[in-house]
């Protein structure tokens, strides 16, 4: 079975300053993929590139078998299928939150209202949001405005979901709620990036593990082998570090 | 990392990149000139053509003017050079002044309230004729006849009302959290708004702010009906004399000379602003 994502060579800078060296990452179908690594390792950067947010400088992003990081390829091709959340949220603060479920839907796959709002709806009520249609974003705890984030991301039944350190920017108490939605999603079979720093989270979903540090993949593996009988040194000081 | 050397991949995708850059500078180009060359043929071949350039550009007519709406377009630039600054202390002050909660500024509330109505609600060149006959017809002593800064005072009422508007939209769009950890500090309303909320304010309302700036610049030409010698003036008088309106497009060039620089100084000016409180993103 071929991948169904499959980095090679990815390399990415700013200027002078490269923030990714030599990617290399393999996702299959139904794979859960963790990056962990300290701030400023390039997680978010690497999931921003994998989307084509950002502009990369070699390598190349096999995406369903196709080279997305070819400057032919449209990039609203890649983001139909490959859903996107992210830390500060960022709901569209002027439009409900039926409204910035159904926006890319009906504007971006041609769904119809009703069928879109249905969608929408039934996702809302799944993740206990069900009463939360006609409120708008501001008027939202940070945990359910990211849980609305996650479902404005699934309504377009991605292929792909691209997590950002979804968790980062919420309180300790909330993070559950919006993990327990990427649990669900997980044992459903939907195939994830996430960058993340929830380590104990990251052992039992991921079915990879991605050490980050200073823009290179330092170890990947299983969750067991990496968390558990890490080969670098550094993966181990990383661990102990944000396990203690 | 200087041991890095592009992938034969790279280097084609560089190619193929900079050729869909070149193509759509070649597209671009030719949208414009096609576009814009339809339009100056429609120009060019209406069939009063020969009549309006004989009416409107005739170079010994241009000639002729220049001078004379010269130094009328003088006359502008001063009225404008003081009428800013007065517009924007004004609105300043009218704007905090509306948002202010202190019990002693009560009264000037109301006062503000009912001069940005006034002012927003009555034409400009109303306003103008209104102050520039009304006040000398009240004879008041010490008050200045020169029509110059009844005109320019005029104007100055009018857009203060505008632009004290679009402050104040500014102000109210500063998140109310930059209020709270403001005076979380320790500082005073006063202080908060002049050191925290006013220039964030100041700096979101820029191009609104920037686009009342030109239209006062143009609306200088308003005054002329008070009899002030300005270009606007000075080119109806040769208009009239000459019968020929090459004065009139002198004074539009030279409006225009100084409101585009002064919209491209805005963008600038903003894109300056945005790139550093982004971070060069």
């Amino acid at each position: 079975m071929s991948a169904l994502l499959s980095v090679a060579g990815l390399r990415k800078s700013y200027g002078d300053r490269v923030v990714l060296h030599d990617i290399s990452l393999s996702v299959e179908a139904h794979d859960v993929v963790c990056l962990i690594g300290s701030s400023g390792s390039g997680k978010s950067t690497l999931l921003r590139c994998l989307n084509r947010l950002e502009q990369i400088d070699d390598g190349v992003i096999s995406y369903d078998g196709r080279d997305i990081a070819d400057p032919r390829v449209d990039p609203r091709s890649v983001r139909r299928t490959m859903g996107m959340v992210f830390q500060a949220y960022n709901l569209f603060p002027h439009l409900s939150v039926i409204d910035n479920c159904t926006l890319a839907q009906t504007r971006v796959h041609r769904v119809a209202k009703g069928e879109a709002r249905t969608r929408a709806q039934e996702l809302l009520e799944r993740f206990g949001l069900g009463d939360k249609a006609t409120a708008y974003p501001d008027a939202l705890s940070g945990g359910q405005q990211q849980r609305v984030a996650l479902v404005r991301a699934l309504c377009t039944r991605p292929r792909l979901l691209l997590l950002d350190e979804i968790t980062a920017a919420l309180d300790p108490e909330l993070v559950g709620e919006v993990l327990e939605i990427v649990r669900a999603e997980a044992a459903a079979g939907m195939t994830m990036v996430l960058a993340t720093h929830e380590m104990a989270f990251a052992r039992e979903v991921a079915t990879k593990v991605c050490f980050l540090e200073q823009g290179r993949i330092l170890e990947q593996g299983p969750p067991a082998q990496l968390f558990g009988a890490p080969r670098e040194q550094r993966t181990r000081e990383f661990l102990s570090r944000v396990l203690s | 990392m200087s041991d890095w050397t592009p992938s034969a991949l790279q280097v084609e995708r560089a190619r193929i990149a900079h050729a869909m850059r070149v193509r759509r500078a070649v597209l671009s180009t030719a949208v414009t000139v096609v576009v814009l060359g339809a339009a100056l043929a429609v120009f060019l071949t209406s069939p009063g053509w020969p009549a309006f350039r004989g009416y409107f550009l005739s170079w010994s007519n241009f000639k002729g003017a220049f001078p004379s709406v010269s130094r009328g377009f003088w006359m502008n630039i001063r009225i404008f050079l003081v009428a800013e600054p007065c517009v924007l202390v004004l609105a300043s002050l009218v704007a905090i002044c509306r948002q202010s909660r202190s019990p002693w500024l009560a009264p000037l509330r109301i006062v503000a309230v009912i001069y940005t109505d006034l002012f927003r609600g009555v034409p400009s060149l109303l306003v103008i004729v209104l102050i520039g006959v009304g006040v000398p017809a009240l004879e008041l002593n010490g008050v200045t006849t020169s029509l110059f800064w009844l005109g320019t005072t005029a104007l100055t009422l009018c857009y203060g009302a505008y632009v004290a508007e679009v402050l104040r939209a500014g102000i109210l769009a500063v998140h109310p959290t930059q209020w709270s950890s403001a005076e979380a500090l320790g500082l005073s309303r006063t202080q908060a708004m002049w050191r925290v909320i006013f220039p964030q304010a100041v700096r979101r309302a820029v191009p609104p702010l920037m686009n009342d700036l030109v239209s006062l610049q143009k609306d200088t030409a308003l005054i002329s009906v008070l009899g002030v010698w300005e270009a606007m003036r000075a080119a109806s008088d040769w208009q009239g004399y000459h019968f020929n309106g090459t004065a009139l497009f002198v004074a539009a060039l030279y409006f225009l000379v100084v409101a585009v620089p002064l919209t491209r100084l805005t963008d600038w000016l903003m894109h300056r602003q945005i790139r550093r409180e982004q971070g060069m993103a």
